[in-house]
C-alpha cells in the first residue's frame, strides 16, 4: 500500500483558504501577493567595474558550512561583495512543540538544540525553570553540574577547532586527534547518563541519576590526561606557519559593533571584551571556582582560536577543582518536581555560558503545565548576525574560515 | 548598583518626554518585571536606555514575540444595590475581556557595567491588522536576527527594520506558525504508521494507489 | 625561521603515527563487527517491558496505568487497557495491557518512560543492532517483542535490577505477611461468631479452612 502525494512534489503548499481562522485577517496588514522585498543579491551594475559579478549559493549542501547552512555569496572574481546567511532548513519549530509538551519533557528536546553539547543545554533550560518555580538544588547536583558542563565545553572547543583546521584544508589529521580525545569524554557522559550525546541528564533540582562507582576516578584520568593532549594538539597547530597565514588578520571583529551586535562567547572575548556569564551571573556555583577568562585582541579567526584553547584550559582547571571537591549527598532537592510540574503564573529568563556563548531560555507559565511560550535565544544564530560584515572584501576560501570560527551547530540555529 | 524599575521609570520619563510607562509585575520568584513601553517612544526609550551612564544597557540579548489571546479575567467587584428597600454592598463577578495582541520582548543587560536584566515589552494594538511596532534593530543589532523571526513566527511587521524577510520558513509560506491558534495545513506527507487517526487523516488526504505487490 | 612550525607538527603525527600501535590512549576505537566493547552499566538504546516467572505474557509488570504514554515527549508508545483483571506479582488483580505498542522509529531513547513507570514495568535495552529493511511494520515493537524476562534485565542493569528486586521481595513478604494476618483475623471473627452457637465443635479435628480475604 502506498500514497500518493502529488500533490506535495511540486513545492507548493497548500495555502489555507483565506477565511481560515488561523489567518485572522492578517492578511489585510501584509498582502502575501504582493511580490516580497526583492531578493536579489546583486548590486546594480557598475559600468566602470569590468567584468560580471557572481552570485554563488554555497549550501544547504556544502562541506564546509556544518550542515545545512546556506549563505548567497556575490563575488566580485574571488572578493566578497554580499553576503547573506540563509536558515531555516533545519527548522523543527522546537519552540512551538515545547508549548504542546509538559516542562519535563522538553528537556530532551533541549539535547538536539546543539547537539554537540547537550549537557549544557540542558543546564540552561533547568536553571530556567528552577528559576520559574523557585527550586533549590542540592550541593553534590550542582558539582556534578559543573563537572558536566566543563566536559562539554572541552568537547565543543576541542571539535570546533578540529572542523576549523578542517576549513583550511588539514584534511582529518587535527580533527581524528580531536574526536580522539572527544570519544573518552563522550565515554564518560555514557558511563553517567547512558547516552554519548543525547544526555538527557539534568533535571529540575538536581540530576537524573547518581554517578556510577568509579566514575569519578575515570574523570579524573581523562582530566590529568588531557593537558598532555593539548600541548601536543598546540604543538601541532599553534606555531604552524599555515594557521598563522590563514587565520590572523582575517575576519576581524571590532569591540563595538561585537557587543552591539550581540555577540557573546569565546568569538566576543576574542575581540577583548571581557564578558563570561560564568564570572558575571556567577550561576550554580562557578564563583567557588578559581579560573581566568581568556581574552583576544584583534577579533580575528586566530585569536578565536586561540580563545578557546585558552579557555579549555581554564576549563579544566575548575574541572580538576569540582572533581576534587564533589560531596557525597542528595542529587535532587526534596521539593522538587519534574513530572506535572506547573510552576506559578509568571515568567523567567535564565541564560548560561554555553560553550558557544550565551544560552538563554525564556519561559512564560500560564499556570498550566504546559509552558505558555518557551524561547530558547540562540548564541549560534545570534553570532551569525554579523558573519557578512567580517567576510566583506575577503576572499570565498576566507569566508569559510571565518564561518568555521563563529562555532555554529545548525540544531540551535534553525531550531 | 543598577536602580530599581521604578527609578529607571522616573528617569524615563523625564528625558524622554511624552513616554507613557507602565510596569508589569511578574509573580514568578524569578523576580524580572517588566517595563511597558509606549510604541511611538520605544525608539527613544531604547537609545536613552543604551546610552544613559548609569545603565549603559548595550546588549540586548534576547528578543521575542509572545502571543496573547482574547481573555476572559473574571473580576469580583462590589456594587451597591438597592435590595428589598434597602441599599446593601453586593459582589458580583464582573467578566472582563482583555483585549488580543502581540508582543515583543527584549530583554536588556549591559556588558560594560555587568548588570541586568531589564525587560522591555512592546505591544501592537491588536493582532489581526494593526501589528506594526518599531524596531529596535537601529539601537541593538543583534535584534537583526530576532526581530526577522518574530516577524516570521508572530507576524509583527518591524518598521524600521533594515531586511524584513522571513527567516526559518520559506520565502512563499503563508501564515504565522507560532501563533496560539495556528492551524497546521493538512498538507504534508503522512508516513504510514501502522495506528491510529494519522493512517486514517492519510488516508483521506493522499487517494490510495493501488501498486502491485512484489514478491521476492 | 619560517617552517619550524611545520616541522614540529610533522614530529606530532609521527608520534601520534607510532604511539596509536602502542596503547589505548591514542587509539579509542576497536576493529566493530569482530571486536566489540562491553557496554556501560547505563547506556540505554530503546526501551522494553520486564516480566516476572515463565510466562511472558502473564508475569507483565505493567499494569497499563498509560503514564509513560502520556509523558512520551514524541508519544510513541500505544497501550490499550484491557478489560479483565490479572493477579500482578504479589496476586493483586490488576489491568494488564491488552495491547502495548512502541514505535521505535519514532522513539528518541530519552528514558522517561522508565523515569515515570511507578512499577518499574519498562526499561531499557541495549541492543542497538536493529537495522530492518521494513521502515513500518518492523520498527514497530508489539507487546510479544517487548516483553523480556526479569533475568535479562538483571544482566543489562546489575545494580538497579537487584534494588529492584529486593525492593518487590520485601513488598511480597508483607504482602504475604498481611495476607497471613488477614486471615487470621477473619478466622478469628467466625470463630467468635461461630462461638455462641451451641453446636459442638468438628470432633475430626479438621482445621476451619481460612475464608480468602476479598481484598488486600
Amino acid at each position: 500500500m502506498s500514497f500518493s502525494n502529488s500533490g506535495n512534489t511540486g513545492g507548493e503548499t497548500v495555502i489555507p483558504s483565506s477565511d481560515s481562522p488561523s489567518l485572522n485577517g492578517v492578511t489585510a496588514a501584509i498582502d502575501f501577493d504582493e511580490p516580497q522585498k526583492s531578493y536579489s543579491l546583486l548590486p546594480k551594475q557598475n559600468s566602470e567595474v569590468p567584468g560580471e559579478l557572481l552570485e554563488v549559493a554555497m549550501g544547504p549542501h556544502h562541506p564546509s558550512t556544518h550542515g545545512v547552512f546556506r549563505m548567497d555569496v556575490v563575488l566580485d572574481g574571488e572578493r566578497i561583495v554580499k553576503l547573506k546567511p540563509v536558515f531555516g532548513y533545519l527548522h523543527r519549530n522546537h519552540e512551538k512543540i515545547a508549548e504542546g509538551t509538559s516542562y519535563l519533557g522538553s528537556i530532551p528536546y533541549t539535547d538536539r538544540l546543539d547537539y554537540l553539547c547537550s549537557m549544557s543545554n540542558n543546564w540552561g533550560y533547568a536553571l530556567t525553570v528552577e528559576k520559574l518555580s523557585g527550586f533549590q538544588v542540592p550541593e553534590r547536583a550542582e558539582y556534578i553540574r559543573v563537572i558536566m558542563a566543563e566536559l562539554t565545553r572541552l568537547v565543543n572547543h576541542i571539535c570546533l577547532v578540529g572542523f576549523l583546521m578542517q576549513d583550511m584544508g588539514a584534511m582529518g589529521t587535527p580533527l581524528m586527534y580531536a574526536f580522539r580525545e572527544r570519544e573518552k569524554i563522550l565515554d564518560l557522559f555514557e558511563a553517567a547518563s547512558g547516552a554519548r550525546m543525547m544526555c538527557n541528564y539534568l533535571r529540575f533540582g538536581g540530576v537524573r541519576c547518581d554517578l556510577p562507582k568509579g566514575w569519578l576516578d575515570e574523570a579524573r584520568k581523562v582530566v590529568e590526561n588531557f593537558p598532555r593532549f593539548l600541548d601536543e594538539f598546540e604543538a601541532l597547530l599553534s606555531g604552524n606557519e599555515i594557521l598563522i597565514a590563514r587565520a590572523q588578520g582575517v575576519g576581524v571583529l571590532g569591540k563595538e559593533l561585537a557587543v552591539n551586535a550581540g555577540i557573546t562567547g569565546p568569538m566576543l572575548r576574542a575581540c577583548g571584551v571581557n564578558y563570561d556569564i560564568r564570572k558575571v551571573d556567577k550561576y550554580g556555583i562557578y564563583d567557588r571556582f578559581d579560573f581566568r577568562v581568556p581574552l583576544g585582541e584583534h577579533g580575528d579567526v586566530f585569536d578565536r582560536y586561540m580563545v578557546r584553547v585558552l579557555e579549555m584550559r581554564e576549563s579544566l582547571k575548575i574541572l580538576k577543582a569540582a572533581l576534587r571537591d564533589i560531596p557525597e549527598g542528595l542529587i535532587v532537592d526534596a521539593k522538587a518536581k519534574s513530572r506535572g510540574l506547573r510552576p506559578k503564573v509568571g515568567e523567567a529568563y535564565g541564560r548560561i555560558e554555553g560553550p558557544k556563548g550565551e544560552l538563554g531560555f525564556y519561559l512564560i507559565s500560564d499556570g498550566s503545565a504546559n509552558p505558555y511560550r518557551y524561547r530558547v535565544r540562540p548564541p549560534s544564530l545570534i553570532n551569525l548576525t554579523i558573519l557578512e560584515d567580517m567576510c566583506l572584501g575577503l576572499t570565498i576560501a576566507d569566508a569559510v574560515i571565518i564561518l568555521g570560527s563563529v562555532d555554529i551547530v545548525l540544531g540551535e540555529v534553525d531550531r | 548598583m543598577i536602580p530599581t524599575l521604578e527609578q529607571i521609570k522616573a528617569r524615563i520619563e523625564q528625558s524622554v518626554p511624552g513616554a507613557r510607562l507602565e510596569i508589569i509585575p511578574n509573580g514568578s520568584p524569578a523576580n524580572q518585571p517588566s517595563l511597558l513601553v509606549s510604541n511611538e517612544h520605544a525608539v527613544d526609550v531604547a537609545k536613552f536606555l543604551r546610552d544613559d551612564s548609569e545603565l549603559r544597557l548595550d546588549y540586548a540579548s534576547n528578543a521575542t514575540g509572545i502571543d496573547w489571546l482574547e481573555k476572559v479575567v473574571k473580576e469580583k467587584v462590589k456594587v451597591k444595590r438597592m435590595v428589598e428597600g434597602v441599599e446593601k454592598e453586593l459582589e458580583e463577578t464582573v467578566e472582563k475581556k482583555t483585549p488580543a495582541y502581540l508582543e515583543a520582548v527584549y530583554h536588556l543587560y549591559s556588558m560594560s557595567l555587568k548588570h541586568g536584566p531589564i525587560v522591555l515589552r512592546l505591544r501592537t494594538e491588536n493582532r489581526t491588522d494593526k501589528t506594526h511596532l518599531p524596531s529596535l534593530t537601529p539601537i541593538w543589532r543583534s535584534c537583526e536576527f530576532q526581530e526577522r523571526e518574530i516577524f516570521d513566527l508572530y507576524g509583527i511587521i518591524f518598521d524600521g527594520h533594515p531586511d524584513l524577510r522571513r527567516i526559518l520558513m520559506w520565502d512563499a509560506f503563508k501564515d504565522f506558525p507560532m501563533r496560539r491558534d495556528y492551524v497546521a495545513p493538512d498538507d504534508y506527507e503522512y508516513e504510514p504508521t501502522p495506528h491510529d487517526a494519522v493512517l486514517e487523516k492519510a488516508k483521506c488526504h493522499f487517494p490510495i494507489v493501488e501498486t502491485p505487490e512484489v514478491k521476492p | 625561521m619560517l617552517g619550524t612550525g611545520l616541522i614540529k607538527g610533522m614530529a606530532q603525527t609521527a608520534k601520534n603515527f607510532v604511539g596509536s600501535y602502542q596503547g589505548p590512549e591514542r587509539l579509542v576505537t576497536v576493529q566493530y563487527p569482530e571486536e566489540r566493547l562491553a557496554p556501560k552499566e547505563n547506556a540505554r538504546n530503546f526501551p522494553f517491558l520486564v516480566f516476572d516467572g515463565d510466562d511472558a505474557q502473564k508475569g507483565l509488570r505493567c499494569v497499563a496505568c498509560q503514564i509513560c504514554e502520556k509523558e512520551c515527549p514524541p508519544k510513541c508508545i500505544y497501550i490499550n487497557k484491557s478489560k479483565d483483571k490479572k493477579p500482578d506479582y504479589i496476586g493483586k488483580p490488576q489491568f494488564y495491557p491488552a495491547t502495548f505498542d512502541i514505535d521505535i522509529s519514532v522513539c528518541m531513547s530519552c528514558q522517561i518512560c522508565v523515569e515515570v513507570c511507578p512499577f518499574d514495568a519498562i526499561k531499557m535495552d541495549k541492543v542497538f543492532e536493529l537495522s530492518t529493511t521494513d521502515r513500518f511494520e518492523a520498527l514497530l515493537l508489539h507487546k510479544t517483542e517487548l516483553a523480556k524476562p526479569n533475568e535479562y534485565f538483571q544482566e543489562l542493569h546489575p545494580t538497579e535490577a537487584a534494588e529492584i528486586d529486593t525492593r518487590f521481595a520485601e513488598e511480597k513478604l508483607k504482602a504475604e505477611a498481611k495476607a497471613k494476618a488477614d486471615a487470621e483475623a477473619k478466622a478469628k471473627a467466625a470463630a467468635i461468631a461461630a462461638a455462641p452457637k451451641p453446636e459442638p465443635a468438628p470432633v475430626d479435628g479438621s482445621i476451619p479452612t481460612p475464608v480468602a480475604p476479598k481484598t488486600i
